[in-house]
């Protein structure tokens, strides 16, 4: 297809994104995934349009890890029934961790999420852990990005502690840790330094009582006071998904972190920094470290990416038809900082 | 000696498991069966009833009097046994989240009939946690559902004393794919999680509670593998004892006995050359008769045509016939224990003993049966046995005549008929229950039931027995969906674990995998992204085995499965399937709903624009309505005897591919 044609296309697909289309959001998704060429395009196409000012919205994005059975997908339950009741469109990505060597994956973690049959404000997409990438898929960071487009609260969620909760919180505005009581794992985390990470740590099922007070007292004292974002006071909250004690606190305080990143402008700063490391990552997956080495080291790289102001995928294939070409950089304009 | 008169036992209670349509046509059948010297009543209720809905909820349609008799309230339970009376009558009721409901129904209609309440006899299955495990029809979080459990045993050991509170129930295990082993322990794990919450209750003084242990009764299963079968019986009953003393304190001998009611093996009963069947089924009923001091004290078995659709009154009545004439031609039961002293038979139960004491451990280990249920363990563990067995029968390694050898057969003179060898349900009892229980609900004294319902909900509240309040609802016409809804409210609502997230065989795969695989991976390639295929379990049907084995066939197979388990809407399966993005839908219908659901489903697409999506069906589809089914759209109709389920995949693979408009591969 003409290119002017794809434009087309796309422009109307990321207007239907916008207005919250439940199938235009399905279609949109689809396509992020769709490896044809032709879709690759359009995919870039419909990115540019949504990263464009004109879509542009203070929609928030939220990581949520932990380790398995901690409760993260009835808490994002809970959580979700909270945020349709203060009327915010809501958009999930669950992310299985399983990953068989045959490509196959079972998805289901939807089974507790779903509120009801009529609500038109929820909107899940699982998302199998294709085995690349890390943590996470590739995938996650673009469709991230066009639920921002349609929803006002996009949660990723997803197993583990380590990597890929590292990952997520190169994504989200907001990482939010779910610690489970009675166990140690947590508290070593936060010690070996892994947990510095999250902006807000909950330990759900306080209705297990003494344990989970425990696990929150030991979660306090081994925390250090602020964030190393700065700005930031890291809270320990407890929460019981099943009962639905301190759901409101939990959402108001994701409120609260995201009101403070967009009051201090920081909200775009940080996407395009997120949007600099996923392009690093998947460009490093292709070329190495010597790819990354010939469009002048990571550090550069990465702040002339951030200056930009470029959609993704535009950038990405930009960067990408340099190290396609051999003769490059002779013929590009590097700073060969570094090597 | 022979010119002695033989002294026999007296035979177990011989019942048949049934129910449809309405109390009315129950109760004739039931008057019938009696008359044909069925012993003992076993009802089933349908699907809305056991969840907790009424006739006329949304969410029943399609589903009333279809698979067991829909009980709204007093009025149709009064129907179900009129002219049957109770206080000369044994009942056992198949119903659990809502047992207490029923057995508040069950003593209200005693009390009209003029009986007493305290001579009443027969069984509530009552067993929740095995619903979250197998059968499907659970309502409330385990928590709360253990708590119901224990207020009927503690209220019926007080009131009712010749109660059969709760049977723990083994058998719906074996119909989940467990071992024998795996049966053992996580019944006896399930009875350890239910006797104690009863100590702990508080409800019972410490000198009452060996009546509660001697109360409690069980429901097993007896496979094919007859002498395994026997040996676990004998294994039960030996392991049950020791529990009761050593655990419980149970000196009394008589409070310790293993007693407990069968249904046979019905999974492995065939749609291909039904009529081996029966042999199946009189072999599985010597597993539980064979050994006197391990027999069983009732039994039902099901009918030859248990894998077509529901049992006519012929089917029934055969199956009967085989109990009847193992009692009471045979000379069974003029002997004493044939298997004691059996060093074979010695053996092999010390061995089942063994290996079901390490899996208790490891329960107990994890906190008990409900913590190894909430944490999805056991689930996966039997996820993985049904595996195992769906595997062996693929590669032949596990035969079963008809089915993977001699499968050559004559035409068989028992499917043919207008009937088609089943029993239809009519479509019009839907309608009429419907209209009378709004009939119903405008007679009565609306008061009196909101007072009632105030009442339930504190009881349910403060933690007082549910029972009293429960009767009470019962006497002034409360609806079934009225006492669930109460309660749904006050104690929420629960989806448990699928079990279905195991680890990909260990073994080398057959070729005939790697081959599906090979088209899924190349069709993926071509359509740009993994292949997506969507698993939906529409309505309130809780057979989950088949949604499960295509689930984690089609992973192995390289599908990206979306599967959230059982009881959805039409409505959450379409948004699903949108939000998901797959590109095919396969349903799994096995409870006789399948018109309906398949109809809803596609409305319900159309409504949200995803029309397009190919659709697939699995299940206990009669041969006509498959034909319909076909020819209203749906790509193709599963039924048992597809045992191959890499050709299923490869089926699928082929309707994508066609749906999408690619060539057919190589
Ligand atoms: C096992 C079983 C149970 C187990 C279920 C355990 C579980 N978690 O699944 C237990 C004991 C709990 C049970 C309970 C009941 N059962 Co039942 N059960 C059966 C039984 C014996 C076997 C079903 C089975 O699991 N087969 C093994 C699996 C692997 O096979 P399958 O599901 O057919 O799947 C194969 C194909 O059909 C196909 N397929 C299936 N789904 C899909 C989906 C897709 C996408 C694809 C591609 C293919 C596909 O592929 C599979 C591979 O071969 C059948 C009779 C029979 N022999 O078939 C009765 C049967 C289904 N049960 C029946 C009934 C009535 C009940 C109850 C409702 C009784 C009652 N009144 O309470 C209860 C309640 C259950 C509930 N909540 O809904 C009836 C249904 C009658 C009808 N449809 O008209 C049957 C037919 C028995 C009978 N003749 O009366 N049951
Ligand atoms: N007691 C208690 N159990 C909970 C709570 N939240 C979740 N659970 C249970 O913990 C288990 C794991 O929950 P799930 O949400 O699947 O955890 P995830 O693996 O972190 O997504 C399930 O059995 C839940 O019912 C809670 O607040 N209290």
């Amino acid at each position: 297809m003409e290119r002017a044609a794809l434009g087309d296309k796309a422009a109307e697909l990321a207007v239907a994104v916008a207005r919250g289309e439940r199938p235009a959001l399905a279609r949109a998704l689809n396509l992020l995934d769709d490896r044809r060429p032709a879709a690759r395009q359009l995919a870039t196409d419909l990115l540019a349009r949504l990263q464009s000012g004109d879509f542009q919205r203070d929609s928030h994005l939220i990581g949520m890890t932990g380790p398995p059975g901690a409760g993260k997908s009835t808490l994002s339950a809970a959580l979700i029934r909270v945020w349709r009741q203060r009327g915010l469109g809501v958009g999930v990505l669950a992310v299985d961790p399983s990953s068989p060597l045959t490509g196959g994956a079972l998805l289901g973690d939807r089974l507790r999420m779903q509120t009801s049959d009529t609500d038109e404000g929820v909107f899940v997409r699982s998302l199998a852990c294709r085995g690349e990438f890390g943590g996470l898929s590739a995938e996650v960071w673009p469709m991230s990005l066009v639920m921002l487009a349609a929803c006002d609260v996009v949660m990723i969620e997803t197993v583990g502690v380590g990597q890929r909760e590292i990952d997520v919180s190169r994504m989200a505005d907001t990482t939010c840790f779910v610690a489970q009581p009675g166990s140690g794992d947590s508290v070593q985390f936060l010690k070996a330094g892994i947990l510095e990470v999250p902006h807000v740590l909950v330990v759900n099922k306080e209705d297990m009582g003494a344990v989970a007070r425990r696990t929150l007292a030991e979660l306090g004292n081994a925390l250090g006071r602020s964030h190393r974002d700065g700005n930031w006071q890291v809270p320990v909250l407890s929460t019981s998904a099943a009962n639905g004690t301190g759901i409101e606190a939990l959402a108001d305080t994701l409120a609260q972190h995201h009101a403070i990143l967009l009051r201090d402008g920081q909200l775009d700063t940080r996407r395009r920094s997120y949007q600099a490391h996923w392009i690093i990552k998947r460009l490093q997956q292709e070329f190495g470290t010597h790819g990354i080495a010939r469009l002048g080291g990571e550090n550069t790289l990465a702040a002339r990416l951030v200056a930009e102001h470029q959609s993704l995928l535009d950038q990405y294939q930009a960067f990408r038809q340099c190290l396609l070409n051999p003769t490059y950089p002779e013929g590009g304009n590097t700073d060969h900082a570094q090597s | 000696m022979s010119q002695e008169t033989v002294k026999r036992d007296r035979p177990w209670l011989m019942r048949t498991y049934s129910g449809h349509s309405s109390a009315k046509a129950s109760n004739e059948l039931y008057r019938m069966n009696l008359s044909k010297g069925q012993t003992g009543l076993s009802v089933a209720f349908d699907l809305p009833t056991q969840t907790g809905y009424d006739s006329d909820h949304p969410l029943a349609r399609g589903e009333v009097g279809k698979v067991g008799v829909p009980i709204d309230h007093i009025g149709d339970m009064e129907a179900l046994f009129e002219a049957i009376p109770l206080d000369q009558m044994n009942t056992s009721m198949t119903i659990n989240a809502t047992a207490p409901w029923l057995l508040a129904l069950y003593v209200a209609v005693a009390e009209k009939q003029g009986a007493d309440p305290a001579v009443l006899q027969g069984t509530t299955q009552n067993d929740v946690l095995k619903e979250y495990l197998s059968r499907g029809t659970y309502i409330f979080p385990p928590g709360p559902s253990v708590r119901l459990t224990t207020d009927l045993i503690t209220y019926t050991v007080d009131n009712i004393p010749k109660w059969n509170p709760t049977n723990i129930c083994s058998y719906h295990l074996q119909e989940a794919g467990a071992t024998p082993t795996q049966e053992l322990a996580y019944a006896l794990s399930t009875a350890i999680a239910i006797l104690d919450a009863v100590r702990d209750s508080g409800q019972v003084p410490a000198e009452r509670f060996a009546a509660v242990v001697g109360r409690i009764s069980f429901f097993v299963n007896a496979g094919i593998r007859f002498v395994e079968e026997t040996c676990k019986m004998r294994a039960f009953g030996r392991m049950w004892e020791q529990l009761a003393a050593e655990r419980y304190g149970v000196t009394e001998e008589k409070q310790r006995r293993f007693r407990y009611g069968v249904q046979v093996n019905s999974l492995g009963l065939t749609e291909s050359q039904p009529e081996n069947n029966v042999q199946r089924i009189v072999l599985e009923m010597l597993a539980v008769t064979l050994s006197k001091n391990a027999r069983a004290r009732a039994i039902q078995l099901p009918a030859w045509n248990e894998a077509l659709g529901l049992p006519r009154p012929w089917d029934q009545q055969w199956a009967l016939r085989m109990q009847q004439v193992l009692a009471l031609e045979t000379d069974l039961l003029e002997y004493g224990d044939l298997l004691d002293g059996s060093p074979v038979v010695e053996a092999k139960v010390q061995e089942l003993i063994a290996g079901a004491e390490q899996e208790m451990a490891r329960i107990a280990e994890q906190g008990g049966m409900v913590q190894a249920i909430e944490s999805g363990y056991v689930k996966r563990e039997l996820v993985k046995s049904h595996t195992r067995r769906m595997r062996d029968i693929e590669s032949g390694a596990l035969q079963i005549v008809g089915v993977n050898c001699y499968t050559q057969t004559a035409e068989s003179p028992l499917t043919g008929g207008a009937d088609s060898g089943i029993m239809k349900v009519d479509v019009q009892a839907e309608h009429d229950q419907i209209a009378a229980l709004q009939a119903f609900r405008a007679g009565r004294d609306q008061g009196a039931v909101e007072a009632a319902l105030a009442e339930l909900r504190r009881a349910a509240v403060e933690g007082d027995n549910i029972m009293p309040a429960s009767i009470a609802c019962a006497r002034v016409g409360v609806t079934t969906g009225e006492w669930s809804e109460v309660l749904r409210e006050v104690f929420g609502e629960y989806r448990a674990p699928t079990g279905i997230d195991i680890a990909m065989a260990g073994q080398a795969d057959s070729p005939a995998l790697e081959a599906v695989r090979e088209r899924v991976r190349a069709t993926g390639e071509e359509l740009g992204r993994p292949l997506r295929l969507l698993i939906g379990k529409p309505g309130l049907d809780g057979h989950s085995n088949g949604a499960e084995q295509i689930a984690v066939k089609g992973r192995d197979a390289g599908f990206e499965i979306v599967y959230e388990g059982i009881r959805l809407t039409p409505g959450q399966i379409a948004r699903a399937a949108q939000e998901e993005g797959v590109h095919l839908i396969g349903l799994s219908v096995l409870s006789g709903s399948h018109m309906e659901l398949v109809a809803d489903i596609r409305d319900q697409l159309a409504a949200i624009g995803a029309q397009d999506l190919p659709l697939v069906i699995g299940g206990i589809i009669p041969e006509d309505d498959a034909a319909q089914l076909r020819a209203q759209g749906v790509q193709a109709v599963f039924t048992p005897k597809d045992v191959d389920m890499n050709a299923i995949m490869d089926q699928m693979v082929t309707i994508i591919r066609q749906h999408n408009g690619l060539e057919p591969l190589a």
